[in-house]
């Protein structure tokens, strides 16, 4: 099937990327891989969006959604981008390996995730030890031990904030140092709850029904130890959703999209909006304003053909 | 006490007997407005229309009356939010911990209430 535009991911940039397309009468496909709304749906409240004195991420999503819907995009969530084409004067991509779709333009808005370990056990013991939402799943392991990965803000608020439920905490970080502001360093090194645990790393998860002790190697020495533990919060950082993408479009050592001033990518009538792009400042409201310069600049595109 | 959810909501025990009897194929998501349940929920309203033969429902994971599913041997090792249960004629036969994926999820589906 054939689109004028096609916008891969359904945040708040692609969203407003296609209500402002599709309100331009270009024909677009919004193609999404989780859920609608990124990682906007995972914010509780929002407070600072102008216009709106408070709404939960998971409502103006939803909002987004039915706008974007109502102007006549097409949207398909929940997909896998099984191939890309951005090459040449026509662009396609297949999902789940058996629909293609092309377009004159592409607008890349695949936004960000949580970074996971990617160790042996992660993936068995999600949910059974091992969280990424401290505020979600704290209050299972009251008066237990359990360890937070990582070294910047979130780790240490994090760990500060599950000293409420559990007994010990214990920081593993791979550096000698934090990345977190002074004052979250400082909150966490005041917390008699919470050890440190510096220059190591998690290298297995280890239980039965659910994460009974971890491996941890010390990146000093290179020695082997397992520590018993209920529970593992992983708090390392986000990174863009763009491995797909290396290759087609030229990325920086992040990862991250690099675009010139109008959102164009490396590759003519490819454009890149919100969090996957290079940019300092990753709000809704940036996310927002992304999805209408791409779409803006998508439509000019098209329309100079 | 109801999630903010598009879902149909359960409130009570009881009503989740009510359902889980009364329908073939039933789809619970037990949890928060937080971060790796919506994603679920989400999933779940997308594949309503793709799933007619089963049934969506939500409910709070902090209402007492969601011991029904907190305390099922099936979830006693969960230390994870959303608590999700699959019900085939009223028998529980499937439930994950944490947040999952629409191809985990459809994957399921296809293999519990085929």
């Amino acid at each position: 099937m054939n689109y004028d535009i096609i916008i891969i991911g359904a945040g708040p940039s692609g969203l407003t990327a296609g209500i402002y397309a599709a309100r331009a009468k270009a024909k677009v496909l919004i193609v999404n891989e989780g859920s609608v709304g990124g990682q906007m749906v995972l914010t509780h409240q929002i407070e600072n969006y102008p216009g709106v004195e408070s709404i939960s991420g998971y409502q103006l999503s939803k909002i987004m959604r039915k706008q974007a819907k109502t102007f006549g995009c097409d949207i398909k969530t929940g997909v896998t981008l099984t191939n890309i084409s951005l090459e040449g004067e026509i662009k396609s991509i297949e999902i789940d390996s058996k629909e293609t779709f092309t377009a004159k333009s592409i607008i890349i808005a695949s936004g960000g995730r949580s970074r996971s370990l990617n160790v042996t056990g992660e993936d068995e013991f999600k949910g059974k030890g091992i969280s990424y939402c401290a505020t979600c799943d704290g209050d299972f392991y009251q008066n237990m031990e359990i360890i937070v990965v990582g070294g910047g803000n979130s780790a240490l608020e994090e760990a500060v904030s599950l000293t409420k439920y559990a007994s010990k905490v214990t920081i593993i970080h791979q550096f000698d140092h934090f990345q977190g502001y002074q004052h979250a360093i400082d909150e966490a090194k005041a917390n008699p709850k919470i050890n440190f645990l510096l220059e190591s790393k998690i290298i297995e998860f280890l239980g039965n029904e659910k994460v009974e002790s971890v491996k941890i190697e010390n990146l000093k020495n290179g020695s082997i130890t397992e520590m018993p533990i209920a529970g593992v919060f992983i708090f390392i950082g986000y990174v863009p959703q763009t491995e797909r993408f290396k290759g087609l479009i030229n990325l920086n050592q992040w990862g991250e999209i690099i675009v010139d001033e109008n959102l164009q990518t490396s590759q003519k009538g490819v454009f890149a909006a919100g969090d996957a792009r290079v940019t300092r400042t990753r709000q809704i409201t940036t996310a927002v304003a992304d999805g209408t310069i791409a779409a803006l600049r998508a439509v000019d595109f098209i329309n100079q053909k | 006490m109801v999630l903010g959810t598009n879902l149909k909501h359960i409130a009570t025990a009881a009503q989740h007997n009510e359902v889980v009897n009364n329908n073939e194929n039933v789809m619970i998501c037990c949890g928060r407005m937080g971060p790796m349940c919506i994603p679920v929920y989400d999933i779940m309203e997308d594949l309503e229309d793709e799933y007619p033969h089963v049934t969506f429902y939500d409910m709070t994971f902090d209402s007492p009356e969601a011991h029904v599913i907190r305390n099922a041997p099936e979830c006693s090792s969960f230390m994870g939010l959303p608590f999700t249960v699959y019900y085939k004629n009223g028998k529980l036969v499937k439930a994950t911990s944490s947040i999952q994926s629409k191809a985990q999820i459809t994957s399921i589906l296809n293999e519990k209430f085929a």
